[in-house]
């Protein structure tokens, strides 16, 4: 396996994704010798992963059983370990399309935080692209190099330990793309303008707070980025459940009379409304909202240099 | 220098799909010589555009060429006189000295935008004493209307989804950008996959998946009808060798491939000769409904049909030069036809073998159909632990999806969303969400496939209590190393 190629089976050095149920996984490392404890029981590497075919259903020590997926960038971002505040999906989509990414794509990225999005650029530009991605926290770039270098996409990625606002990207003239997600980003619009390549390319800067877009918004213009456009996306996320709502009882004039203004599944209802205490009750599908959704994450900030 | 790279040249060159935009407005266009365009009102030709970097801003002249937009001059206006507020503004219909008439013959003389903005600003009575803020609106108003300038730009996923979505968004199933985009990373779309696309977006989402995918991998096209529509993808401007590993299979034929019926053995000459015929005429009247959908919506300007129509214009050409040669021509046609049935069959049956493998790393499925039949048959193509993305304009098919995949087995991590997007206004003292936002976008339900477990059907109902559990019940795990 390699998060950009996928493999049919479980090999020694995986890293491979174990889903316990709904938004209950986590990571492996998959290595000889070595044992996993879930609410299940143990899962044993040598034995219940290695050779096994992803997307298997391994029976665990007390009986319960798991599945083991195949590592993908979206369910890494769901799973690694936070060393920052990480971007999710939802943002990282419209990201990559408004960059306009695809193989080939030279990107520059900074900073690394916990390589959420990086993990997700470097499967889009590869197997001919490449992602130079800048951190000024020394530890976290360490940390980045050593998860590129497990997850077998080392050769895509170039990490440097730097101060992107004071010392740039590291390169210059070769991106098509830049993204920023730092607390200053309008201190690196210079540095992005000579990253990207002299034809043109795209930005894209992510910021919670409004007024660090519109400081953003100005260092574009002037330095002469055109097509600056601001938006937010926000995912809405629902439940499927079924739904029985109960018919109300208004005391049916009528004797016998059984027609309904719909349908109800309870088919008791049908005898005699009048002695019927029993409510009946109607059955629907619905998708119902999550009780409490992210409403904000950041805004983007798109531009384009021409 | 340009030519070995992995895109297409940055330069606009003749016989390029390229894009117009304007303001937010855009259009694909084909890059042809002596060729009138009418965008937004007005009609140019692209011949001087040729040549230029894409991404190029440029000034429509009197006759209708293109000219380099020289850089902005601050059109500012020297003295910055302004109001505080409009408690003495009226609006008697007369603050403007210039009239319709006017106006018309400042155009006429060939005036330039510019200028005509300026000279509407020194004759407008009220300009002076609106705020700085009105003002600068006011200016932006009438650039937009007199500034004949165009952008050329180059087609991307980002641009022909935002100008399907605005300009023929029944043509997509209303299938909004940020959905599209959405689907490409639920889908782990990326070089090396091996695809299933069911679309009937006009061939966009396939162009989407295509420019994801860089020509590297492979991807099966299942089409209905008589072929699969490709306008929008057509669009993209993709080079030749993206199309090798692009195949398609006919929908009608699903069901004997996942029974075993369909083989080569039952691919009589005869009869499959009919039905090619038949699906192909059925492909034709499919067009033309379309062309006359486009007609109706006011905007029958789109690339591909454009080129269609060139094609069609062709053909009559040539069929009335050869008039003389009918007969061989005939002759020529049958085998001509024979040969494209032949090698049609062919490609058929390798694309059934590819299906047949069963291990393909995703499904991605936006149509007019209702997804539940499609996605519970197309599934059984996909490896497991593989992502699937299916759209629909509507909530409820996905609720009844979601409710027969739980019966089916074989999935996880089932999601049911959709996304909201809003647009901001960012400018100094006057930054705010924008006036109107989409209010729909389509609903996609993902999810993971997975070794489907034969003959157990009470573990897929245990799955499924399982899955409808509350996220709060979220497990605590460690990993142990010894």
């Amino acid at each position: 396996m390699s998060f950009v190629e996928y493999g049919d089976t479980i090999k020694d050095g995986d890293t491979a994704i174990v889903f316990l149920g709904h938004e209950s996984m986590f990571p492996v490392k998959v290595q000889h010798g070595t044992v996993t404890q879930t609410k299940y029981g143990v899962i044993r590497h040598s034995t219940d992963l290695i050779g096994k075919k992803y997307g298997s259903k391994v029976t665990c020590s007390k009986g319960g059983w798991v599945f083991i997926l195949h590592p993908t960038p979206e369910l890494w971002t769901m799973n690694l370990p936070h060393r920052t505040q990480i971007l999710y999906s939802t943002d990282i989509s419209i990201i990559t399309m408004m960059l306009e990414l695809k193989p080939g794509s030279i990107v520059c990225e900074s900073g690394t935080g916990s390589g959420s999005l990086s993990h997700a650029l470097i499967r889009t530009v590869a197997p001919t692209g490449h992602l130079y991605t800048v951190e000024f926290h020394q530890q976290r770039a360490e940390k980045a190099r050593e998860e590129f270098r497990e997850h077998g996409v080392e050769h895509l990625v170039t990490v440097t330990n730097q101060d992107v606002c004071k010392n740039g990207f590291g390169v210059s003239n070769i991106a098509d793309a830049v993204f920023l997600d730092i607390p200053s980003p309008w201190e690196a619009i210079g540095h992005a303008k000579s990253a990207l390549k002299t034809e043109g390319g795209r930005i894209c800067s992510f910021s919670p707070c409004i007024e660090q877009v519109q400081r953003t918004c100005l260092a574009m213009e002037e330095y002469g980025f055109t097509e600056i456009n601001t938006l937010e996306i926000l995912l809405r996320v629902y439940n499927v459940r079924t739904i029985s709502l109960q018919i109300p009882d208004l005391g049916k004039a009528a004797e016998g009379d059984s027609s309904m203004g719909f349908d109800s599944s309870n088919p008791s209802r049908q005898g005699s409304p009048c002695t019927n205490l029993q409510q009946g009750t109607v059955q629907f599908k619905s998708g119902v909202p999550l009780r409490e959704m992210v409403g904000h994450t950041g805004y983007l900030t798109f531009a384009t240099k021409s | 220098a340009m030519e070995g790279g992995p895109g297409p040249s940055p330069r606009i060159r003749e016989g390029d799909c390229a894009v117009l935009k304007r303001g937010d407005v855009f259009k694909a266009v084909p890059v042809l010589r002596r060729r009138k365009i009418i965008f937004e009102k007005q009609w140019f030709y692209l011949d001087n555009a040729i040549g230029h970097i894409y991404g190029t801003t440029f000034e429509v002249t009197s006759g209708g060429n293109l000219q380099p937009k020289q850089e902005v001059e601050e059109t500012t206006t020297e003295t910055k006189e302004a109001g505080t507020d409009n408690r003495n503004i009226v609006d008697d219909g007369k603050s403007q000295k210039l009239t319709h008439d006017d106006i018309k013959a400042l155009k006429d003389k060939g005036i330039k935008g510019q200028e005509i903005v300026q000279q509407l600003i020194e004759n407008s009575t009220t300009f002076r004493d609106k705020t700085e803020f009105a003002q600068d609106k006011y200016i932006k108003k009438k650039k937009k209307k007199y500034e004949a300038v165009i952008t050329i730009v180059k087609p991307s996923t980002r641009i022909l989804s935002t100008m399907y979505y605005a300009r023929e968004p029944g043509k997509i199933n209303h299938l909004r950008y940020d959905t599209l985009a959405q689907m490409l990373t639920l889908g782990n779309i990326r070089a090396g996959n091996k695809m299933i696309v069911m679309e009937t977006c006009a061939g966009l989402l396939l162009g989407a998946v295509m420019e994801r995918m860089g020509g590297y991998g492979s991807i099966i096209q299942m089409y209905p009808g008589g072929g699969p529509v490709r306008a929008a993808t057509s669009c993209f401007g993709f080079p030749k060798p993206f199309f090798d590993n692009l195949h398609e299979f006919p929908l009608s034929k699903v069901d004997s491939l996942l029974s075993g019926t369909f083989s080569t053995e039952t691919l009589p000459s005869e009869p499959e000769d009919n039905t090619l015929v038949e699906e192909e005429s059925n492909g034709l009247t499919e067009e033309k409904q379309t062309s006359l959908q486009e007609a109706e919506e006011e905007s029958p300007t789109e690339a591909a049909m454009e080129i269609n129509q060139a094609e069609e214009q062709e053909t009559m050409d040539i069929n009335a030069e050869d008039v003389e040669f009918k007969e061989n021509k005939e002759k020529e046609n049958v085998r001509e036809k024979q040969r494209k049935q032949w090698e049609r069959r062919k490609k058929l049956i390798e694309t059934a073998a590819l299906l047949r493998e069963k291990n393909a790393d995703g499904l991605i499925i936006a149509s007019k159909f209702h997804p539940a039949p499609l996605l519970l048959s197309l599934l059984e193509f996909v490896a497991p632990s593989r992502p699937f993305v299916v759209y629909c304009q509507y909530k409820e098919p996905l609720l009844e999806c979601y409710t027969k995949l739980r019966e089916r087995g074989g999935v996880i991590n089932l999601k049911l969303s959709e996304t909201w997007l809003r647009n901001y206004q960012v400018l100094p003292d006057r930054s705010h969400p924008k006036l109107t936002m989409s209010g729909g976008g389509g609903y996609l339900l993902s999810g993971i496939t997975v070794v489907l477990d034969k003959g157990k059907p009470d573990s897929s109902d245990s799955e499924a209590m399982k899955m409808e559990e509350p996220s709060s019940k979220r497990c605590k795990v460690q990993d142990v190393h010894c």
